[in-house]
């Protein structure tokens, strides 16, 4: 029988070899790109982890991708593509916005919770849409939550230049190509408040939010029975329906449970770091590293945890690197060569199954 | 004293035509990585014999079939044919050899018709081999029919006969072809008994024109009356190779075994109770808005088992869907223990006492990749112990898993083994474990031996009977004969989403039940309702 640790081996062997695949490959490219792998990866680190507050510079740059990656493992466990992060993102963030104006002479100690739900449940609207549709009409999640995401990026972006525009709350404000700030009291707390030694990190309690998040996502998962009948959903929706589990139901719950996580990031970024929301031309990216991350991080909420604080390492990394006089896209290549590892052995294993279940129909049909 | 003189003739033909083995596989090793598919198999098949290979499933007989068909290399031994030493690298060697397979699974285009699919791949050519020389084609499947006694007419369209007919165009497709040694797949699973009965005569009179053949089954009634020789194999070795007139189903079932089995159920005598299930004028669509079940009718009572029975796709699966509340009710109305369930989702009809063991078992019946504990509670995990206000219990449910695993003696290491890794068998156990747990007032068992070997039959078998014992209603939904025969009170016979009739099962014969399956009437006096 095997024990915990070599379970937990098993399921997390495959990333760890893939990483560090990822940083061999990686290695390849910077000699022949004429430099010495040894400084680049000194660097890298150096930039990441160095010091507390490099390391805090990678604590806020992972705390949104935690929650985009939380939303998209946890839909992928009732066996939804979720790539509507984004938008339930923006849905987050806009609403955040919102509620931040709207009960503005609030303690922060009530409107903090305050936007952080609003955040929830208007990302949980946004995904649950598409879960909605997916349950009742079979339109299939991957249409509807890019639909989604380019819906909620223009509307976030009309809210921008005309409802929630300094301009128009202000009076005296000239326009702009942002929104109202969050009030000064719904200001998430800066790590360096706390520990000085933080000093300029931009980190903020959020990151205690994402892993609270991850941890919660992991009880909830593995530990109650709303997990049970996500999962046996994801895992066969024929035997599910036969155990008296809803499909539809559930297919609901999860996409609003990982659009709430997508909601969540886009409020604590307010609240923590932006503090309003910008005109963008293009969607964050958030939601779409969130899927990287869910991948790397095997769909396991606290995979997703270290998943996210790889990928924090080696964006805030980056920058030292180029110091360093190496181009920071080699980290793009290091992540590159890990998805590919993953989801090629994914494509392998899905082969293998497919194979699998032949053999035994052609057992049977001995 | 036909069947004596039937054995006479055959001993005559024996001593004339078994002058030579036409097949001989010797020492025969097949090694899957991690299994012994076949361990130094030794098999002959003499000039003009039906040979039966029997075995459970997994013992070996397709792998060691493919071998001799070219679809697999063997990792060791010889393979002879007609005394030359041949190595069979692919199905078109063998068909060359003369060696030709109907398989379980018809491959047929459908709307071609039995001319063009028997020609398919080897048309007379006309015209400088740009058209088709149809006539010839007819012409020559035409003859071959006629050769054979296969009755068939050329110029009908595959989609426009029955399954009986559809086989019949496999083995004229591999006559075609100029074989004269033919392996069938379980060639028995999809017909009715009297389909049955045809078989054997067009095998019988295959093997008179010198064709020799090889049937790869499990069904051991059928061994006994269309074979001249038995070899058995069990876990990829031959046990024993026998003469069909010296042996006897209980022996075969015990050398197939390797244990003694019981192929008759126990059922004493019982009366039944109340109505528990009482289905009325129901009607039912199928996935393409079809009609399915057309205005069905029937009452299951406490300590009864009542069977439909039925050839494949005649609305079973509907029904069954629709009792357990997956598939919508058109209309009329399904009561359990008096409760209107209608219209009731799965969740709410389970909690009425409904157990079900569904019919496709890997799709339906379990969560693959989920371990067996947490198969174990499907359908009641939302209950006391197995959890509190939404938290699981898991050391409560893997309790469970463990007294289940115990009690209804399932071969797994543990019970935290995915229910993928376990064989057919044992993840019935697993299902039956876990239905019977909630004791259910109603059990709808659907093809419940489905697949499964001899040992497990048996104690599915048992299980149910036990059912009925216990005073539980049980419906069985089951395409295969002996079965029906053998455990039902009553047997309901459906075809084409009607019951055509509901014999008592003293009344009933496998004759009586053969005609119904095929949507023929009984005489007056024949139905008993």
């Amino acid at each position: 029988m095997k024990t915990r640790f070599e379970k937990i081996w098993d399921s997390f062997r495959l990333p760890i070899f893939a990483v560090i695949l990822g940083f061999v490959v990686g290695a390849i490219c910077i000699v022949i790109a004429g430099s010495n792998p040894l400084v680049a990866y000194a660097a890298l680190f150096q930039g990441s982890l160095g010091s507390i507050t490099s390391f805090g510079e990678t604590l806020y740059k992972m705390t949104p991708i935690v929650f985009t990656g939380l939303s998209v493992a946890l839909a992928f466990r009732c066996g939804l593509f979720n790539i509507g992060a984004e938008g339930q993102y923006i849905a987050g963030s806009i609403v955040a916005i919102v509620t931040g104006w709207v009960f503005k002479d609030m303690p922060g100690i009530i409107l903090i919770p305050m936007i952080l739900i609003m955040g929830i449940i208007a990302g949980g609207i946004w995904g649950g849409i598409a879960g909605y549709l997916k349950a009742r009409f079979g339109v299939h999640e991957v249409i509807t939550t890019i639909m989604l995401n380019y819906i909620a990026l223009h509307t976030s972006n009309y809210l921008v230049r005309t409802v929630l525009n300094p301009e128009t709350l202000i009076p005296g404000s000239i326009r702009e190509a942002f929104t109202v700030s969050v009030p000064e009291q719904a200001k998430l707390i800066k790590l360096n408040a706390i520990l000085p030694q933080f000093t300029y990190s931009s980190a903020h309690i959020g990151i205690f939010i994402a892993i609270a998040a991850a941890i919660f996502i992991y009880f909830l998962l593995f530990k109650t029975t709303v997990g049970y009948e996500i999962r046996s959903v994801g895992l066969s929706p024929d035997a599910a329906e036969y155990g008296g589990i809803s499909k539809q139901k559930n297919t609901i719950l999860a996409m609003f449970l990982a659009g709430g996580l997508s909601g969540l990031a886009g409020a604590v970024q307010v609240t923590g770091l932006i503090y309003s929301v910008n005109q963008v031309s293009m969607l964050p990216g958030y939601g779409f590293t969130g899927i990287s991350v869910a991948l790397v991080g095997v769909n396991h909420p606290l995979g997703v945890l270290a998943s996210g604080l790889l990928f924090g390492i080696l964006d805030n990394g980056a920058r030292q690197m180029q110091l360093a006089g190496i181009p920071k896209e080699i980290t793009g290549i290091i992540q590159a060569v890990i998805l590919i590892f993953i989801a090629g052995e994914l494509i392998v294993k899905f082969i293998s199954d497919r194979n699998k279940k032949k053999a035994i129909k052609s057992k049977e049909v001995e | 004293m036909e069947s004596l003189d039937l054995t006479l003739e055959y001993v005559m033909k024996g001593l004339v035509l078994r002058l030579s083995n036409v097949i001989e596989m010797k020492e025969i090793t097949k090694i899957f990585p991690g299994v012994v598919a076949n361990d130094k198999v030794n098999f002959s098949l003499e000039k003009g014999e039906i040979h039966v290979l029997l075995g459970e499933n997994g013992a070996g007989k397709t792998t060691l079939m493919n071998i001799l068909y070219g679809l697999y290399q063997p990792t060791s031994g010889d393979i002879y044919v007609n005394g030359e030493k041949n190595a069979i690298k692919s199905p078109t060697t063998a068909i060359k050899l003369g060696i030709g397979m109907v398989h379980q699974h018809f491959m047929l285009v459908q709307p071609f018709t039995i001319a063009e699919n028997i020609v398919l791949g080897n048309e007379p050519a006309k015209a400088g081999g740009f058209r088709i020389d149809m006539k010839t084609a007819i012409d020559n499947v035409q003859k071959i029919s006629d050769e054979f006694g296969l009755a068939v007419d050329p110029n009908i369209k595959i989609q426009d006969i029955s399954v009986g007919m559809q086989q019949r165009v496999e083995i004229l497709k591999a006559l075609y072809r100029g074989a004269e040694i033919l392996i069938l797949d379980e060639p028995t699973a999809v017909l009715t008994p009297q389909e049955i009965d045809e078989l054997g005569d067009i095998l019988k009179n295959l093997t008179k024109e010198g064709k020799s053949i090889i049937l790869i089954t499990h069904k051991l009634k059928e061994v006994l009356s269309m074979s001249d020789r038995i070899t058995v194999i069990r876990r990829g070795q031959v046990v024993d190779t026998l003469n069909t007139s010296e042996t006897d189903a209980d022996s075969l079932a015990e050398l197939m075994v390797g244990r003694k089995v019981k192929l008759t159920s126990d059922r004493t005598e019982k009366q039944a109770g109340s109505v528990i299930l009482s289905v009325k004028n129901l009607k039912i669509k199928d996935s393409r808005k079809l009609e399915a079940i057309r205005d069905v009718s029937f009452d299951v009572r406490a300590g009864e088992i009542l069977a439909i029975a039925g050839v494949d796709g005649n609305g079973q699966r509907e029904l069954v869907e629709a009792l357990n509340g997956l598939r919508k009710i058109e209309s009329g109305q399904v009561l359990i223990s008096n409760v209107d369930t209608t219209h009731l989702h799965t969740k709410d009809i389970n909690e009425i006492g409904v157990g079900h063991i569904p019919e496709d078992r890997q799709k339906r019946g379990l969560v693959m990749e989920y371990t067996l504990a947490e198969n174990m509670i499907l359908g009641y995990h939302k209950k006391a112990p197995f959890s509190k206000n939404g938290i699981m219990n898991y050391p409560e449910v893997h309790k469970h898993a463990k007294k289940l695993i115990t009690e209804f003696d399932i071969r797994t290491p543990n019970e935290n083994v995915k229910a993928k890794s376990l064989s057919g068998g044992n993840q019935q156990k697993v299902i039956i474990a876990r239905e019977f747990y909630i004791n259910p007032q109603l059990l709808i068992a659907a093809q419940p031996t489905r697949g499964l070997d001899v040992g497990s039959i048996e104690f599915v078998h048992k299980r149910l009977l036990e059912q009925r014992e216990n005073n539980k209603a049980v419906l069985l939904v089951s395409l295969e004969l002996d079965e029906v025969l053998g455990l039902a009170d009553r047997i309901a016979v459906i075809y084409q989403g009607k019951i055509v009739g509901i014999l008592d099962a003293k009344d009933a014969t496998e004759r009586k039940l053969g005609i119904m399956m095929a949507g023929g009437q009984l005489g007056e006096g024949d139905v008993s309702a």
